[in-house]
Formats: structure tokens, sequence, C-alpha cells
């Protein structure tokens, strides 16, 4: 019995009524885990039960206690008929399970019902008592921490990174086992989500066996997805990083951005060692796809399926492994370097990892993004406890990417991640990674400390430019493409563009800013069955990703700029066609060569008049020189003519002179220079490829003072201040015309994108100057003629002029974008005090309630932001000290005095009035940080399933409003739990699944969304030592109150 | 082909303050968006029409899910729904109880019933407030007096507690609560002249001294209802005017206090005995529930409007008032100082607010 489970149910709140003739509910509560139940007595006749219920003691196994998640229902006591549920919750108690982590769960949750929503709130505590030794795991892996970060938690350090877990489990799908059955949507709903949170924790279990075999104690990047097959069943699966970690101690600062790399200094010496070599491979630019026989049948499965897959051709490198490209006295030791980091891996099956970002001097090159689809046709799983079809499909497109990766002269793959697309019977799965080459440091047993640098094997390339170079034998190359010399080094060889599905090193040095990149593809299909279906999506595959990737090298071009980083292609089938989304964020990396422009040609010249082209060809100069400037593209050039670095080939200098002469205004100069040899041509044969054209030229950049990525942070600015603004928004379009053609729906497609963005910095125009990070998109045809496209990003301020100081100070009080910065630290006077500037007086200008007050509040220091808290706190205590003397009742004439005491009193009465409680601000973002705060503690992953359903859907306002409710649920209940686990944000947050189903004619709707993140507590950076407490109580101005009165 | 779904939620609310006034006024989301794209928005962030549209048909919808809440605005602060500042809660919460001065006017010292809500249209079609805006209104009016009808304590502080709105609309609601109780005659031609902000000066001035809370603070209906004690003792200063005497002597006191200050001096001289009546009358027939509603139209038709045919400043006003209360004090047979002066201090400062020049 080696664990122990308390859960006590101490109140509610808020509760619907139950009884009509009354108005009120008989409220019991019913605390379920595993397969013992307590209940509590029952609350008579209240909307706020208080039932203080006694501790509820499970004993239970430990690998139960990873599995199953405690299930809390409330009920309505009836004493005739059956009682009433309420609704319910479910607590992942995962997080007690790991001595870091949290210690207890406390607080209000929502009562969450499948058909109506959220009902209400309880109050429920929750302890575990672990009594067993933690070495006798077997089937448990208690202790393992899981974060869906995908980079070394901020307060940890990597002893060792193992690499590789994955695993699925599969099981039948409850809905689909009762469809035939009279369904009661609540009973379907709540087994779907039950059976999710179960399969889920031992999915979680699993995994952590494996990270505990492999000697780790900590998962990174852990990536859940679930599959729902429909009448073939559910799975379930998971990938994720193993890694050792050590918590950093709080006196360390743990911030392992702005580690340098110890072997930065050598920089700038390697920077001026002349290369001897100067072979150029004068290649043209191109594609390689490797493209496997269309048609086999897998493994075991009787059925046929169809394997396609391609690796997308990009084109980066270093001088690894060409010995003779390099400089002499790094020969040897990269040949060994090499040799220790291919036996690391190679005792992995699979050298993968899903961290996209890496503590310096982890990633020594890469190589270039490799993928591999495959589309399969899904069978009933007859057997859940044994998923080997399921697994061996992965194995496929797993062993497919690794030889990718082999072709390109690397040993491993980062930036992996796996997900699928399935319609009807089938199903696509994709892969992909970042080839690259990794410093064996991180992998061997026995080196676990990465602070002692082991010089033998550091690579002499600088940080800032080293992993731009070549891995591959540039004699042999995978593809073709064009190498240079290292802009910034000059001794190594750099591809001209380099594509990757990791964020960009913090060590890179990039000219001017980035901008999210995105190519849209859209193509009709026939409908069909089975394998034909099949087939003829994997035949259209190849095609898609081409066009992708050539609309991605067109518009990389048009900004130019030469690297993409968190490139993302995502291709979702429907009955009636495909749909593909790349996106990336572009940057100009300095290392590599900068890009030529796109030069448009006629094939046949008779169809279109020299004068058309050359309208085109100048739209395009004139945006590429819009976007330099746009995008601050000024790559320093000229300084390194000065610097001297000794550039042996003519060609090579004419080639700079060239890019030089672009920066001039000379239009006409520019045409001719961009030559046939390194600028982009785009041959217009058709009205295809002017529509294409056209297509290129539409994509509007953001509006002055937005920018935009899909990246953890926006290449080229630093300067964050602490206005953060996390959002989801669903769009779902009608195709009413049934003869479109797929130009037709391109530009469909393309607009509904186009449009989302224009939205997303409309209603973010307060926030200004501000970045839109990690855009997330995810594309689904949920239905014939229905394109669904969801998003997921963050919203954050910077301070645009970087040597100014006190950014953090200027409140972002204009309009309506209130930024979260008000609600988390105490910011609320110099907040309120420029709004109650900006008000007409009139509207909220209230009398003070005693003139002493009033010259108090007049006395504040707006000027010291360290004096505000405690001033703000004084305030309030006289405040309340003159409410509690009840002399409130007075004079009545200063009628220019501010609001404010006004508005304090007001909060400190309303949190009075329920009991002191109140909600602690959560702050949520998809990036593994929030600006202006550092992460003192983990508390554990959040991993949540919801299912919602409507049988009224025109009296909840339609789909939109339906969605629109549920998604605020979703997010209320996320933050409910990390508020529970003590912690104030939600970091690396994700929507990993929204599926929304409608039937308008019956007047119903479904909808199911999984997010994940990593509940932490974060503390404003400029404080020394909080201890946890210190911070929630700083979160929460009402909590503030609370102490105050 | 057309957006079948469209929705944008953030982690903490976002709420533009311009369309939550439109979607307060009543305007429907088309309306709305024609009037942001007059407003000049679109050029401020490069926004199309659609853009617009989407983000206003958001807004609305949060609006309304929000609007449950801000019913009992104290569950706005412990709700899990919405994350929104506690700054951005106070500013809700203020401009949903926020009130047309002009729908007002037409409802004060109506009772707050089905009857009155049912003519809402006609006044929706006087005042040019959407009938939507009217029915907020109307139904924050009678929202609140039901709320504060059933507790002890002060008035406005309860109203304040309960809808956590600032002191001067807290003010405003228990002027409207207070005339709604007491069924104040508001609508007559002759006082279509006042203001809101007269009557609930007024009535300010009424609960702080004519109440049963002005003597006692913990009662029911406090602040609601008048002292009946109170208005009975009232009846006492009829001796002013019934006891000749008394009268004349009144006069001669208080018009050797004037003689010279004003130009008016004539005027107040002859019409002394008919305005004094006026105001005793009106003292003493308070006990009647029929008189009470008709306090403010006495008012004016017994004292203002006189004053006003004979063209006294609001300064005359002010002497005039000021002597006639004090002269009383001076008189040796009247023995009612106490009622005197709770009854005048309120009819003194009723009648400054209400005498317009």
């Amino acid at each position: 019995m080696p664990g122990k489970l308390k859960a006590k149910i101490v109140a509610g709140r808020h509760l619907p009524v139950m009884d009509r003739a009354s108005d009120l509910t008989d409220a019991f509560v019913e605390v379920k885990f595993g397969n013992t139940t307590f209940k509590t007595d029952v609350f008579p006749k209240s909307l706020n039960p208080q039932w203080n219920s006694e501790w509820f003691k499970f004993e239970v196994d430990d690998e139960d206690l990873q599995d199953e998640p405690l299930q809390v229902t409330v009920l309505d006591h009836d004493t005739y008929s059956a009682n009433d549920a309420i609704g319910k919750v479910y607590i992942d108690i995962d997080p007690l399970l790991c001595t870091e982590a949290a210690s207890v769960i406390s607080g209000w949750f929502p009562i969450y019902d499948t058909i109506h929503g959220i009902r209400g709130e309880i109050n429920v505590l929750v302890k575990v008592e672990l009594f067993n030794d933690l070495n006798r795991f077997r089937q448990s892996s208690c202790g393992v921490k899981f974060f869906c970060t995908t980079s070394i938690p901020r307060c940890y350090r990597a002893a060792m990174v193992h690499g590789f877990v994955e695993e699925l489990v599969v099981n039948e799908d409850p809905e689909y086992q009762w469809i035939d059955r009279i369904r009661t949507p609540r009973a379907s709903n709540e087994a779907r989500q039950r059976l999710i949170s179960l399969m889920s924790g031992e999915l979680q279990r699993k995994i952590g066996l494996k990270v505990l075999e492999m000697g780790g104690n900590a998962v990174v990047g852990y990536l859940q997805c679930f599959d729902l097959e429909g009448e073939s069943g559910l799975v379930v699966r998971a990938i994720g990083t193993a890694c050792t970690l050590d918590k950093l101690s709080s006196g360390s600062a743990p911030n392992t951005n702005t580690h340098t790399h110890p072997n930065t200094a050598p920089a700038s010496n390697a920077c001026n060692s002349p290369s001897k070599d100067g072979k150029e491979s004068p290649l043209a630019h191109g594609c390689r796809s490797t493209h496997n026989s269309p048609v086999h049948s897998a493994c075991n499965s009787q059925r046929l399926s169809q394997n396609f897959s391609v690796s997308v051709p990009t084109l980066i490198f270093t001088g690894m492994g060409s010995g003779g490209s390099v400089g002499k006295e790094a020969g040897p030791l990269k040949t060994l370097l090499r040799q220790q980091t291919q036996t690391a891996l190679e005792q992995r099956e699979f050298p993968f990892f899903t961290l996209t970002s890496f503590p310096p001097g982890f990633l020594v090159h890469v190589g270039g993004v490799v993928s591999a689809r495959s589309v399969k046709l899904l069978d009933r799983i007859h057997n859940p406890d044994e998923p080997e079809t399921r697994d061996a499909w992965w194995e496929e497109i797993r062993q497919e990417i690794k030889s990718h990766a082999k072709a390109l002269g690397c040993h491993a793959v980062v930036g992996y991640s796996e997900s699928t697309s399935i319609c009807e019977e089938v199903c696509i799965l994709s892969a992909s990674g970042t080839a690259s080459i990794l410093n064996p440091r991180f992998m061997r047993e026995g080196c676990l400390d990465i602070g002692i640098a082991d010089h033998r094997f550091e690579e002499p390339s600088p940080p800032s430019c080293g992993f731009c170079h070549i891995p591959y034998d540039e004699l042999n190359m995978p593809f073709p493409a064009q190498l240079t010399y290292c802009y910034h080094c000059r001794r190594q060889k750099v591809p001209d563009v380099l594509f990757t599905t990791i964020d960009l090193p913090s060590e890179a040095s990039v000219t001017g800013k980035g901008c999210l990149i995105q190519a849209r593809l859209c193509r009709l299909k026939k409908k069909a069955q089975g394998e034909v279906n099949a087939t003829a999506i994997s035949n259209m595959l190849p095609f898609m990703e081409y066009e992708l990737h050539t609309q991605l090298m067109n518009k990389l071009k048009l900004r130019s700029m030469n690297a993409l980083f968190g490139l993302h292609i995502q291709i979702s089938v429907g009955e009636n066609m495909l749909l593909g989304l790349a996106s990336a964020t572009g940057v100009y990396l300095t290392a590599l060569p900068a890009p030529g422009g796109i030069q448009i040609a006629g094939k046949t010249p008779g169809d279109l008049s020299n004068d058309h082209i050359s309208t085109i060809q100048k739209r395009i100069n004139d945006t590429i020189a819009k976007n330099k400037e746009l995008y601050q593209i000024n790559p320093p050039e000229l300084n390194e003519e000065l610097v001297g670095s000794p550039i042996p080939e003519p060609r090579h200098r004419s080639r700079l002179f060239r890019s030089h002469s672009e920066s001039s205004d000379e239009v006409s100069e520019l045409d001719l220079s961009h030559g046939k040899k390194d600028a982009f041509v785009l041959e217009i044969d058709d009205t295809d490829a002017v529509e294409d054209i056209h297509s290129l030229l539409i994509d509007a950049p953001p509006p002055s003072g937005f920018y935009s990525c899909n990246t953890e942070v926006m290449p080229g600015i630093n300067t964050w201040t602490s206005g953060v603004q996390m959002f989801t928004s669903v769009r779902v379009f009608r195709l009413s015309n049934a003869n479109l053609t797929n130009q037709g729906l391109n530009k469909i497609f393309t607009d509904l994108c186009e449009n989302l963005l224009k939205s997303f910095y409309f209603k973010l125009r307060s926030m200004i100057p501000c970045c839109l990070c990690h855009l997330n998109f995810t594309v689904a045809v949920p239905e014939d003629e229905l394109i669904q496209v969801a998003v997921t990003a963050v919203a954050m301020t910077f301070d645009k002029d970087q040597t100014q100081e006190k950014p953090a100070e200027k409140p972002i009080t204009k309009g309506s974008g209130d930024t979260e910065e008000q609600l988390q630290f105490s910011m609320e006077l110099c907040a309120d005090s420029s709004l109650a500037n900006s008000q007409p007086p009139s509207k909220i200008s209230g009398v003070p309630e005693s003139s002493n007050i009033s010259s108090r509040a007049a006395s504040v220091d707006y000027g010291s932001f360290a004096d505000r808290c405690s001033t703000w706190l004084e305030l309030l205590r006289l405040k309340a000290h003159t409410i509690r003397r009840g002399s409130v009742k007075t004079i009545s004439s200063l009628e220019r005095s501010s609001p404010l005491p006004d508005g304090r009193s007001r909060s400190l009465r309303s949190t009075r009035s329920f009991g002191g409680t109140s909600v602690t601000v959560v702050k949520m973002t998809p990036l593994s940080f929030l600006p202006g705060t550092r992460i003192i503690k983990y508390l554990g992953i959040i991993n949540m399933f919801f299912i919602r359903e409507t049988t009224s859907l025109r009296e909840e306002g339609g789909v939109s409003g339906f969605l629109h409710s549920f998604i605020a649920e979703v997010f209320a209940m996320v933050r409910a739990h990390v508020a529970a686990l003590g912690g104030n944000a939600v970091v690396s947050y994700s929507m990993k699944e929204c599926v929304f189903m409608e039937n308008p004619n019956k007047n119903q709707a479904q909808c199911l969304i999984n997010v994940s993140g990593d509940a932490v507590i974060c503390v404003r950076e400029s404080d020394p030592e909080a201890t946890p407490s210190m911070t929630n109580s700083a979160q929460s101005c009402s909590s503030e109150t609370d102490t105050a009165t | 082909m057309a957006v079948e779904l469209d929705v944008f939620v953030g982690n903490t609310t976002i709420m533009d303050e311009e369309v939550y006034k439109l979607w307060l006024d009543g305007y429907t989301v088309n309306d709305a968006v024609k009037v942001r794209m007059e407003g000049g928005v679109m050029e401020e962030c490069e926004a199309s029409a659609d853009v617009l549209l989407s983000d206003t048909m958001d807004q609305y919808r949060t609006f309304q899910m929000c609007e449950r809440l801000l019913h009992s605005p104290a569950k706005l602060a412990n709700q899990l729904l919405f994350q929104i500042t506690p700054h951005r809660q106070a500013v809700l919460i203020e401009r949903y109880y926020a009130f047309d001065d002009a729908f007002v006017r037409e409802v004060l010292g109506k009772k707050l019933s089905k009857g009155t809500k049912k003519d809402l249209d006609d006044i929706s079609a006087k005042t040019s407030v959407t009938l939507k805006s009217c029915r907020r209104q109307f139904d924050n009016f009678k929202r609140v007096f039901k709320v504060v009808e059933e507790l002890k304590g002060p008035l406005v502080e309860n109203i304040r507690q309960h809808f956590l709105l600032s002191d001067k609309l807290g003010r405003d609601y228990a002027a409207i609560v207070f005339f709604a109780n007491n069924r104040f005659e508001t609508g007559k031609r002759k006082l279509q002249y006042l203001t809101f902000q007269d009557f609930a000066f007024c009535a300010g001035q009424l609960i702080n001294n004519w109440t049963v809370g002005a003597v006692d603070h913990m009662v029911e209906d406090m602040d609601v209802d008048l002292d009946k004690e109170f208005l009975q003792e009232l009846k006492e200063l009829k001796i002013l005017i019934t006891d000749k005497d008394l009268l004349d002597q009144h006069k001669s006191l208080v018009c050797t206090a004037l003689r010279g200050k004003t130009k008016a001096f004539n005027e107040m001289e002859a019409n002394f005995k008919n305005l004094s009546r006026g105001l005793v009358n009106i003292a003493a027939k308070l006990t009647n529930t029929k008189d009470v509603r008709d306090f403010f139209i006495d008012l004016v038709e017994k004292f203002i409007e006189p004053c006003r045919s004979d063209r006294w400043t609001a300064a005359d006003m002010r002497l005039y008032l000021t002597h006639y209360t004090n002269s009383a004090h001076i008189l040796d047979t009247f023995k009612h100082q106490v009622v005197w002066d709770r009854y005048m201090g309120v009819i003194k400062s009723c009648i400054f607010k209400m005498y317009h020049d």
C-alpha cells in the first residue's frame, strides 16, 4: 500500500438553482478515486454550501495514483427521485507525487458539466502521503517530472540529455461504442473525458518508466496528442525528451540564456583566421525529395496502406565531415567529436529530441528540415492491449526521418514533433524535425557537469554562426545547394538558405527583425473510399509539399531573409480537399549570404507582354525594398570589407559588391545585378503562375507597431515589457460554392488566414508596440465545405526605444487593452491614475469618503515604483479603518477628487462580502517564460481534456456563442487548477486539439478541447528571493486587501 | 461563402470601452459597426469593415456573457470565468449602472412595476434613448430597489456595498429608490424644468434629515420612509400662520432684517404672508401620503413660482429664506424650534437647488 490520498470538501459557491420550488439546492458531494467512493452530508437549501467534510482517505497503489484522477461530483439531493448531478471536477494528482512540485492542492475549482458548462465552484483540499521507498518502482514512475516546455526548464540544469521517449495507448471510444444504442450525451461525454484522463495518466506513467530505465528523472518537451479515430478507436500518444535535471539552488540565477558558452572567447580569433579552402560548388538551387514507392503494404496489416514520405530539401551545412574544407587544427578533433556523438547517439534507436532550444554549446550544426508523411487506412483496433499496428506505423515514419537525417550528414534530429490528420478512415501520419549534429557532452554518461567544459571536443566555430555551418560533405551533398563561406567567421561553408523547426539559438547573430511567414495551400480532391482515397491522397502529398516549400522560399526572398525557424507544416485531410499550412519565422542570419532577388521570366515570350512582366518585376522589387526597411535588414557588409577577411575568389568579391549595390536606389540596376546566377527565377508560363505571384504579394505586412512570429521570441527584439495577453481564436469558414477551383480555394484560405491576423492586430492595438509570439495555427476540415482555423498565441509588449529605462512602469491603459500586468502586480495606482486623467470625470469620479483619505491619496508617490505597493497597502488599511468606524456618510463636495479611493474600497468590500476569498490572477503563455519575471518553481504538468455539448445551440448564442463560452470555461478551469497548485502562471500552454462539430438543424453542437502546459510560480525579476508564499500574496491585489483588513 | 464561426478569447478578457458604451446604449451590432467606422477606428490599425464587424460581434458576445454577472456585481470579483482586472471590473459595473438623465427623469417617482415597463417604448420614443437601453436602465432601478428594500442600515451604503458603485452613483440610486418608494410626483409640466440632479440633491436632503434613519441607524427601511413622528410634529408649525400676532411679528422681524439689502424688498414684504402660509401649509399636510407625493409640486406652486414672477434673484432667495428661518427663533411664543430647523433646513436647501434664475 504505497500511498494514501486524502481529500477534503470544504465548500461550494454560486451553485445553480436545482429546486425550482425553493430556488435553492440541497447539494452533496461524492468523492471517487478508483473504485472507492465517499460522500459528504447533504447541505440543505443553499447555493453556497459549507460542507467542511472530514478527510476522505484512499489507500491506493502508486500506479493508480498516476493513472487515475480524483473525481469530485456535486449532486442535488432528491428525496423522491434520483439525485441530479450538478457537475464534476477531475483533479489530476500527479503534481503531488513529485517531491519538488506542489505539496497540496487547495482551491476553488469550477464545477463542470458537459451539457451546461461551469455551474458554480467547489473548494477542495487534496494531499498525498507516499510511504514506499522510491526505488521500488515497478509499474509506477512517481517522481519523474514532466515538462511541456521544449527547452531546459528555467530553474533546472541539464546534467544529461538521454533522448527520445515515446509511448502510445489505444482504447475503444465510448462514443462509438454506444452510438448505436440510445446515446445519452452526458454519460458518453463523461465516459470519454474520464477515459482520456485515465489513458493520459497511464501514458505518462509508462513514459516515466522508460525514463527511469534510461536513468533520467524528467521528460522535457512532453507532447501528448490524441487521435479520435472514430469507429476504430481512440489513440493517446506522447513523445518527449528524457533528461536528468538538477535543480539549481535558488541562489544561483538560473538564467540559462545569459550563460555564455565557455568557448565564446575564441570566437573573434576564429573569425580572423584565414580560410584556405576556396572551393565553390556552383550548384543550382533546388530541392531534393526522397520519394518512397508510393504503394506498399504495411507490415502486419491485411489492408493496403499507402506510404509516402518526403524530406524537405533544405539547405544548411557546415564543414563537418568535409575534411579538406576545415581548418587543419580542427580536423582530427572534429572527427573525434563526430565519432563520440555518433556512438552516443547510435545506442539509441531514435536520436530524436523534442526540444526546440538548447543549452549553449549543445547544438553544433544544423542540417535542415527532415519530414516524413504516411497515409494509412484505419482499421478497428481489435485488442487494445496490443497497439502494435499504430506502433509499427510510427516506427516506420521515425526510421524514415532517421534516414533523412543521415542523408544530411547528421546523426540527430532536434525540434522533433509528430502529428496526425484523420478523415473518416484515412489517416495521415506526419513527423518532422531538424537534422543536426549535437555536442556529445550532454549525452555521455559520467560527464554530468556542463559547467566544466571539455575542451578537447570544443567546436572551434563561434557560437553565433557555428550552427549554420554545413554538417555534410560538400563534395557529396544530399541535394543541390549553393555554398559560400560563412559571412561571420569566413572559415566554413554555409548554405544560402536555412530551414529549421527549432527556435533561433539565443547566441545566433541576426540582422534586423524577423517576421511570420506562412505558405497556404488548398487542393481539391475527389471523394473516394478506402484504398482509392488513400492512394489519391498520397499521390497529392509530394506536390503539396513541393508547392508549400516553393511558396515559403518565395516569401522568404520577398522579405529579403535567408533562414526560417520554427517551421511547422500541417497537412489536413478532408472529404473533398487537402489543406496545407506552413508557418515559420523568417530571419536574416548574418552568417548566411544575402538572398538574391526574385526574377520574373516569361517562359513563352509570346504569351505575355514584356510590359506585364516588368510591372510585376517592379512590384516585387518594390516589395523587397519596402520589406528591407520594415524589418531593418541592413547587413553590415561594409564592415566586413573593412575587417578585410580574405575571400580569395573574385566571384565572392563581386557578389559582395553586388549585394552592396542592392541597397542603393537604382532599381533598374538591381534587376540586372540579380542576374541569372543567384537570383531566384520565377517563370510565368500560364495564368496560374500569375495568380501565384499575385498571391505572393497579397500578404500584408503587420501594421506599424506590430511584429509577429511563431517562435518563442521575436528575433531582433529583446526589450520585453511585462504586458502579456494570451489568446485563442477559432474561425470556421463555409464554402458555399460547390464548383470551386483550386485557385479560388487558395484565395479563400489565404484570405481566411490573413484576415485572422488582421483581426488580432486590431484587437490588440492598445498594446502597441507589441509582438505576437508563438502564433500557432491549426487547420482542419471538420466537414465537407468547412475550413476551420484555430490559433493560439501571445501578444507581448516591448519597449520600442531600447535605450529608455523603466519599461515596465509604463502602464498600457489606452482603451480596452488592459494588460494582465495590472492584475498581477500592484500597479493599479499608476494605472488608475492615468485612467482617471483620461476619463471624463463625470462618469466615474466619485466623492471620497473623507477628506482625510483623499489627502492621503494625493500624497501617494507616483514616481517611485518601489514605494507604490506599500503606499497602496497603507492606503487600503486606512480605508478599511474608515469603513469599520462607519464614518462613511459624510460631506460630499470635493468635486475634483480622484476616484481612486473609491475604487479601492469597492474592491475591498467585494472581497469581504464573500469571506475574504479572492481569485488568484493566473497568467498564461505559450512561451516557456513570462517577460519580466523569473520562474522559481515548476508545479507540474497541466493536461486537460474537456467535452462540451449543447442541445440548445441557438439559445446559447449560436456556434460562436457556444464555442466562445467553452473556450472561456477551459481557460477558467486551467487557471483554477494552477491556482489550486499554488501557482500563478502557465507556461508552454498549448491547445492541442479543438474538434468542433455542429448540427444546426437539430440545434446541437459538440466540441472537444485538449490543452496542456506547465504550472509555475514566477516572481518579478526584480524581487530578490521571494518565497512562494510571498509570491502568492503579491499576486492578487484582493489577497492584499485581505491582509490589509 | 461565409464565416460561420468566429471567436476570440483572451486569457485576460479584452473589452473595448467604446464598444461597451455602444452596447449599453442599445446599438445593434451593425449600427455599432457604422458608428465605429465613422469614429475612424479603422485608420488606426489598417482594419477593414470585416475586421470591425468581427471584433464588434466578439465584444457584444463577451458583454452578453458578462451581463449575468453584472446583475450581482459582487459575483464579478470572485467568478472564475473571466479574468478581468479589478479596475476594469469597477469600470464595467459603473458603466452598466450608469443611466441617462433624460430617461431617469421620465421614470423618477413612478412605481417600478410591470405597468411602467410597458410604457418604456413611449419613453424611448420621447427621450430617443433606445428601448434596449431603457429596459436595462429600468431593470437596474428595479433590481437595486428590490435588493435594498429588505436591508437594514444606511441606504446609500447598502447600495454601494451590494452593487459596488461609486459614491456618486450610489447616491443617485438612493434618490431613485427613495423617489420610487414615496412616489413623489415629478412629471407635471410645472416640474419639467428640474433636472434629475436637482431631485437627487433634494432626495439626499430628505434622506439625511427627514427619514427614520436620520434618528435611528438600525431600522429597516430607515432611509426610505419619512419619519412619521416628525411629520406629526410638523402640524405644530401651523401656529406660525394661524396665530395672527405671531405672523405679524415674524413678518416685521424678517422685513427689518431685509430692508435695504435687496431690490426685491417691496415684493418680499407684500408677499410675506402668502409665502409663509404656503411653506407652513406644506409642512402641516405632510402626514397625508397624497400630499407627500405632491411635495415638489407644492414647493414650486406655493413658493418658487410666486418668487419667480416677482423676479427674485437666487441671492434674494437665499437672503429671504435665511432670515425667514432665523427670525422664527426670536419669536418668544414659538416653541417648536427643533422641528422648525429640521423642516426649514431641508426646505431651504431644496428651494435653493430648485430655484433656477
